[in-house]
């Protein structure tokens, strides 16, 4: 069989803007996911770039306190509900999901375009916001600054976050949909990828969170807007109703960010390890655990707040029983090497630092569960390192580890290894000179939200602002080779990595529908052999 | 050798070098645990994980069996952490429960925060703004409250921090252990100048915090000014005994138990007695009509600590006759 007698890839299936535009094809909608929320993480790091800068001095110099105000909030907003939320669900999911299930499509085709534009015009609602003037409450809007004193474009910017919301409820319910219905026959739940499992999972919680959030926006706008009393007990409002109903929404949505995260690493470290992954099941498991229990759990983010004494027992309780499935995962992971046949290809480098990055982040999680102790650390620099650790050092890396295993897929190039491996070292040196000075300066009690500091934090901020330079062109490295790949990278073949998912049994880059062959689903998941040799790429 | 190393380093053990009340020390040894307990777990980690690359990395000739399947492993490693983690739970939140129940006799601090300033009131009637004068060893009990957003009180030193929400009182308590001048910071975001927000809290020994007490401009006591307002505002002329409008007497009425209309009953706390002042139909008691006008709009929240700062020293009358 040549490739001539065989339908063009989806990648030349019509080159007009218009095919493009107005494809239903779920990897087509991928390209145009990756695309936009590349561009939002470079406008959320321009931000993290002058922050960083700003605080390289104690002073407060380089911009005005109401302009880095603006800064973080525009970075937080575009990060969490721009880049984070969106990232690896909408790309990766996006394009992998049904490749694994061995399916043509997602459940509804024209419903994932339509979560592209309902996120493209949240997200262009929200720019416009910036552009206007910005907006200064950070993400967290919490009342009643944001609903009675900020003079900023508070319901412009939530009015984007909605319409954003709205893309993720689509894309979650289409995810849902696809995993009951459009598994291949042979493909039982427990034969299905830990990567499926994880989307699973994750679009349970964009399914039941965010409507929440959608909610909790209206009723910022309606006491803004119109006085209503909700939130400012100047109307007869309580303002910790706003703290609850958000976390009931943010705190699950770190899960939304981590989960998938945890799938991408999952199909990673089994096919460079050459070993099934250990205690599938329990994974399996672990991962509904996360996402029904990290339901139960967003009060500890109020414990110095004023709730109850009881509410914050509760919160922190539950908070260190969340905590097990997550180190459940990292056993399992490190497990998994465990006579082993282990090569350490760029996805790799970027899997193996996520499980580092991602358990310091889960421990010091459980600094901040401890109820005492949070109320030192809470609204420090420490939360600040923490919350990093897990989103950009666990989700960030995992995205990019994901970027390059599943490159060669989606391209039909090989990305260069060496230029790869380098960028995956200095997004880890980097990330760690960035963030960890953080824990220190949170320990050392200086505040969160700070634009001006006192002189005795000027050491370790410098230090995070020079590692803030560092994981930059960690992150801009990719950008520019993986353009080059586009051009020359050498050609791919189907399997480059010798991989066992269903999604390397179609052509690279695969044709508008999939599989030119029903794909044969394996009898075991994950079915690695250390001892035998590495499996031929398939041409 | 290894106790004693083990025993220097906890003694020693600061996460600030100031460690100024009695809760700091008590953090600072969670903190210390929780190091030793976590840093462990990543170290082993890391450990494995370099271990396993080197030993198993491709090429590499090494026996590669698979192990087999092992449940035993997965439950200890399941288990073991759920323990630890209800002990560190019950260690912390012991503190915490501590954080949340003042002694009785701890000395009050009224505190009104708004943006971006501190503004405090002794209960001799002395001011001040982003300084608090404190004695050593004296506990000492803040009520806050804010006039605009949200705001947190946040002293390093001491370990600890508490919201200031608008709309109620949120309360902290310390013992300060050392002498001297700890910083202060807004600890949420709260506008503008949140990073000015700032100030500092001065340490004194109990005599020189006596004297420092003494010597402001004279001032009324916050009791007396509240008994002031209580007239002014014409309190008096429904909650006197001869008063001929039917309406509860406050005498004492601090920390009693209030029984209302509805069936429900409560503690006459500080956040009661605000509530009853600004929305009096929400809690009308028990044999009452609901009668009083509201004033909100007319009372600052400086005043309303006054009024309840009265309501309260009638109590300590009655308990010392």
């Amino acid at each position: 069989m040549t490739t001539d007698t065989l339908p063009a890839s989806y990648l030349d299936d019509g080159l007009t803007l218009r095919s493009w535009l107005a494809t239903t094809d779920h990897k087509r909608i991928a390209i145009l996911y990756a695309l936009a929320i590349t561009a939002f993480f470079f406008v959320g790091g321009a931000a993290a770039t002058i922050i960083r800068m700003e605080l390289a001095t104690p002073a407060g110099d380089l911009v005005s306190n109401d302009g880095y105000n603006k800064l973080f909030t525009a970075h937080g907003v575009i990060m969490v509900w721009l880049f984070l939320i969106p990232s690896i669900p909408s790309v990766l999911g996006n394009f992998l999901l049904p490749l694994m299930l061995g399916a043509r499509d997602l459940a509804f085709p024209r419903l994932n375009l339509l979560s592209w534009y309902l996120y493209v015009a949240g997200g262009l609602i929200t720019l416009e916001a910036l552009l206007l003037g910005g907006v200064d409450t950070g993400w967290t809007f919490y009342t009643p600054y944001s609903t009675m004193f900020s003079n900023t474009y508070v319901v412009l910017t939530l009015v984007g976050v909605f319409v954003t919301g709205f893309s993720s409820i689509l894309t979650g319910l289409n995810f849902i949909v696809t995993i009951h219905t459009l598994r291949a026959p042979a493909m039982g739940w427990f034969k299905l990828p830990l990567f499926a499992w994880a989307m699973y999972a994750t679009s349970l919680i964009l399914v039941l969170a965010t409507p929440v959030l959608a909610i909790t926006t209206l009723l910022v706008c309606a006491e803004r807007l119109f006085q209503i009393g909700i939130f400012d007990p100047a109307f007869g409002g309580d303002p910790l109703l706003f703290q609850h109903l958000f976390w009931f929404y943010s705190h699950p949505a770190v899960y939304i960010m981590v989960l998938p995260a945890m799938g991408v690493v999952s199909e990673i470290i089994p096919c460079f390890a050459r070993r099934p992954v250990f205690g599938y099941d329990s994974m399996a498991y672990a991962i509904l655990a996360i996402a029904s229990v990290g339901f139960l759990v967003w009060g500890h983010h109020m414990f110095v707040s004023g709730q109850s004494l009881a509410a914050s027992m509760t919160f922190s309780l539950l908070s260190f029983i969340v905590a097990i499935p997550s180190a459940i995962k990292v056993f399992n992971w490190t497990a998994t090497l465990y006579k082993g046949s282990i090569r350490l290809d760029a996805p790799m480098l970027y899997a193996l630092g996520f499980v580092g990055l991602f358990t310091i982040g889960g421990l010091t999680g459980l600094f901040l569960a401890s109820l005492a102790l949070d109320v030192h650390l809470t609204d420090t620099y420490f939360v600040v390192a923490h919350f990093h650790y897990i989103m950009v050092g666990g989700t960030v890396m995992a995205y990019f580890g994901g970027l390059h295993f599943w490159w060669p897929k989606a391209t039909g190039r090989m990305y260069p290894e060496v230029w790869a491996r380098i960028a995956a070292v200095l997004v880890f040196v980097g990330f760690n000179l960035t963030f960890f000075p953080q824990f220190i300066l949170g320990m050392e009690g200086m505040p969160r939200r700070y634009h001006a500091y006192p002189p005795q934090f000027q050491v370790l901020n410098l230090l995070s602002s020079a590692g803030a330079g560092v994981l930059a062109i960690g992150y801009l490295m990719p950008l520019v080779y993986f353009a080059w790949s586009l051009a020359r990278g050498k050609a791919a073949g189907a399997n480059p990595f010798g991989a066992k998912g269903l999604e390397w049994q179609a052509r690279s880059p695969p044709p508008t529908h999939n599989f030119d062959a029903p794909p044969v689903v394996p009898a075991k998941v994950y079915d690695y052999h250390a001892d035998e040799p590495e499996a031929e790429p398939v041409p | 050798m290894a106790a004693d190393t083990d025993a220097a380093l906890s003694s020693g053990f600061r996460l600030l070098d100031a460690a100024a009340s009695t809760q700091a020390s008590r953090t600072d040894a969670i903190f210390l645990a929780m190091l030793l307990l976590c840093g462990t777990v990543a170290l082993v980690l890391l450990v494995l994980v370099v271990f396993f690359v080197l030993k198993y990395r491709r090429g590499h000739a090494v026996d590669r069996t698979p192990p087999r399947e092992m449940k035993s492993i997965e439950i200890a490693w399941t288990v073991t952490p759920l323990l630890v983690f209800f002990g560190v739970f019950g260690w912390a939140a012991r503190d915490y429960i501590t954080l949340a129940d003042p002694p009785a006799d701890a000395l009050p601090v009224s505190v009104v925060a708004k943006q971006w300033m501190w503004k405090l009131q002794h209960r001799n009637g002395r001011r001040e703004i982003n300084e608090l004068h404190v004695p050593l060893g004296e506990p000492v009990l803040l009520t806050m409250t804010s006039q605009d957003v949200i705001h947190s009180l946040f002293v390093p030193a001491f370990r600890l921090k508490q919201d200031v929400v608008p709309g109620r009182y949120t309360r902290l308590w310390f013992t300060a252990t050392q002498l001297g001048e700890f910083p202060l910071f807004c600890s949420e975001y709260c506008g503008s100048e949140h990073s000015g927000m700032t100030g500092r809290v001065v340490v004194m020994s109990p005599s020189d915090y006596g004297r420092w007490l003494a010597s402001g401009p004279a001032a009324p006591s916050m009791a007396q000014y509240g008994f002031a307002l209580f007239r002014q505002l014409g309190c008096s002329g429904c909650h006197e005994a001869r008063s001929t409008v039917h309406a509860p007497l406050l005498d004492g009425l601090y920390g009693r138990t209030v029984h209302l209309q509805d069936g429900r009953s409560l503690v006459a706390d500080a956040t009661y007695l605000r509530d009853s002042i600004l929305v009096p139909a929400r809690d009308v008691v028990a044999g009452f009509a609901p009668v009083m006008p509201s004033f909100a709009g007319q009372v600052t929240e400086e005043d309303l600590q006054a009024l309840i700062a009265y309501i309260q020293s009638t109590s300590a009358r009655d308990a010392t006759p």
